[in-house]
């Protein structure tokens, strides 16, 4: 598949599997104000955005920044524009994840301790979240 | 009043106090809790991508089962993918279509989903809460904390204001404590990178905690379970004062004057009788 293909893929199946489309975005960044955890992201959430608009998948899919997100859609309750930004996060994710490098995490990634004292529900939803 | 109860698999373990407290709680307030019979998962994560079907089935299994009767859960991540699992259903009619077709059932989207402290504030009522209160928390300086799965998306979600929400403190309120407002009780608590990346998680949990303490709160309380595990293992807090984490329901259950051996019993004896009724 050529790159330009791959571009249009991505943005093409984001707005039919989340109706999300990032064109809307007129790039204020408040969603990287509100983001609690852009100490950790090499892009800002606003930034990922604005890649998204310019068709940078190939960017985007070497960013650390999807991984970080936690889902905690504080982006979303304050964007002045209606979007969720993560359910574009979790896109580009799933374009990682079903296409390209398989499962990110699992049981033998944690400790002894870590499963001992850890809730079930951290487990299962980490385990979801980063593998296919 | 009469709900199914969906517990979710962190109630029946690391959670289990969040479970005994609620049930014994429940039932000196005259809320039966029916707990559904042979529920699983609750999904653990709402997909936000709309063909990741997969991952409804098992929230829609459970909605299903509830036949259209009020559903309660207490985990806020099982009452976060149950309601937006439910939303989808409602709105999607294509999705419907294939996940009730898979699992062969018939699910419309009908009936409440609700968390339990929806339940006190718009069912039983505050005021009455208040009113059945044996131990009142006087002198204890509380703090809620939301988290992110009760509020966002509020307009799916429906429990609270989502900047600006009051149903914790208006529960801590009725429970006689004395109330404290802390700014970062709606900020993520870093779910779970406390899993993957641990610094991040140390940082969101930071903030949270000094800010609580600032505001002078000796206590917070949270409905989420890995919210209370990070907020208590994610944080250096060497030789800073004390912030304790609470389940709501633990609060609850103190106010209502009932002790440890109480709850263990009344939990059980919940658990014998609807275990009679459903065979």
């Amino acid at each position: 598949m050529s790159a330009a293909a791959n571009k249009t893929r991505l943005v093409e199946e984001m707005k039919a599997q989340s109706g999300q489309d990032p064109s809307q975005c007129f790039q204020c960044a408040k969603c990287s104000a509100a983001c609690p955890v852009t100490a950790a992201m090499d892009l800002l959430p606003h930034q990922v955005i604005r890649y998204l608009q310019m068709g940078m998948e190939e960017e985007l899919l070497k960013s650390k920044t999807p991984w970080i997100c936690a889902s905690c859609f504080t982006c979303a309750a304050r964007c002045p524009r209606d979007l969720d930004l993560a359910r574009m996060m979790e896109g580009i994710r799933l374009s990682m994840l079903r296409c390209r490098e398989g499962n990110k995490f699992g049981p033998a990634d944690l400790t002894p301790e870590q499963l001992e004292k850890l809730p079930q529900q951290a487990l299962v939803s980490g385990f979801r979240k980063y593998n296919k | 009043m009469r709900y199914r109860y969906f517990p979710g698999c962190t109630l029946k373990g690391q959670a289990k106090n969040m479970e005994n407290t609620t049930l014994a709680a429940a039932t000196a307030l005259g809320i039966e809790l029916v707990e559904l019979e042979e529920w699983q998962c609750c999904g653990a994560v709402f997909p936000l991508y709309e063909d990741e079907l997969i991952s409804l089935l098992s929230p829609v299994r459970t909605l299903a089962a509830a036949e259209g009767e009020p559903l309660v859960s207490l985990c806020a991540a099982c009452h976060h993918v149950l309601k937006r699992a439910q939303e989808l259903m409602q709105r999607n009619e294509d999705a419907r279509h294939k996940v009730t077709e898979f699992l062969e059932i018939d699910y419309k989207g009908e009936g409440r989903v609700l968390h339990f402290l929806e339940v006190l504030r718009d069912d039983l009522g505050f005021d009455k809460l208040a009113e059945m209160i044996k131990k009142p928390l006087e002198g204890r300086k509380a703090a809620a904390y939301y988290g992110c799965l009760l509020l966002r998306p509020s307009k799916v979600m429906q429990f609270d204001d989502p900047e600006n929400p009051t149903i914790m403190e208006d529960f801590l309120q009725a429970l006689g404590a004395e109330v404290v407002k802390s700014p970062y009780r709606t900020e993520c608590c870093g779910a779970y990178l406390s899993v993957t990346e641990e610094g991040v998680a140390a940082d969101t949990v930071a903030r949270i905690l000094d800010s609580a303490r600032k505001a002078g709160a000796e206590m917070l309380i949270t409905a989420c379970p890995l919210c209370r595990y990070n907020l208590e293992n994610c944080a250096a807090e060497d030789g800073k004062e004390p912030v304790k984490v609470y389940y709501f329901s633990e609060l609850l259950a103190e106010a209502m004057g009932l002790q440890f051996d109480d709850l263990m019993a009344k939990a059980i004896e919940r658990r014998r009788s609807s275990d009679v009724g459903s065979s």
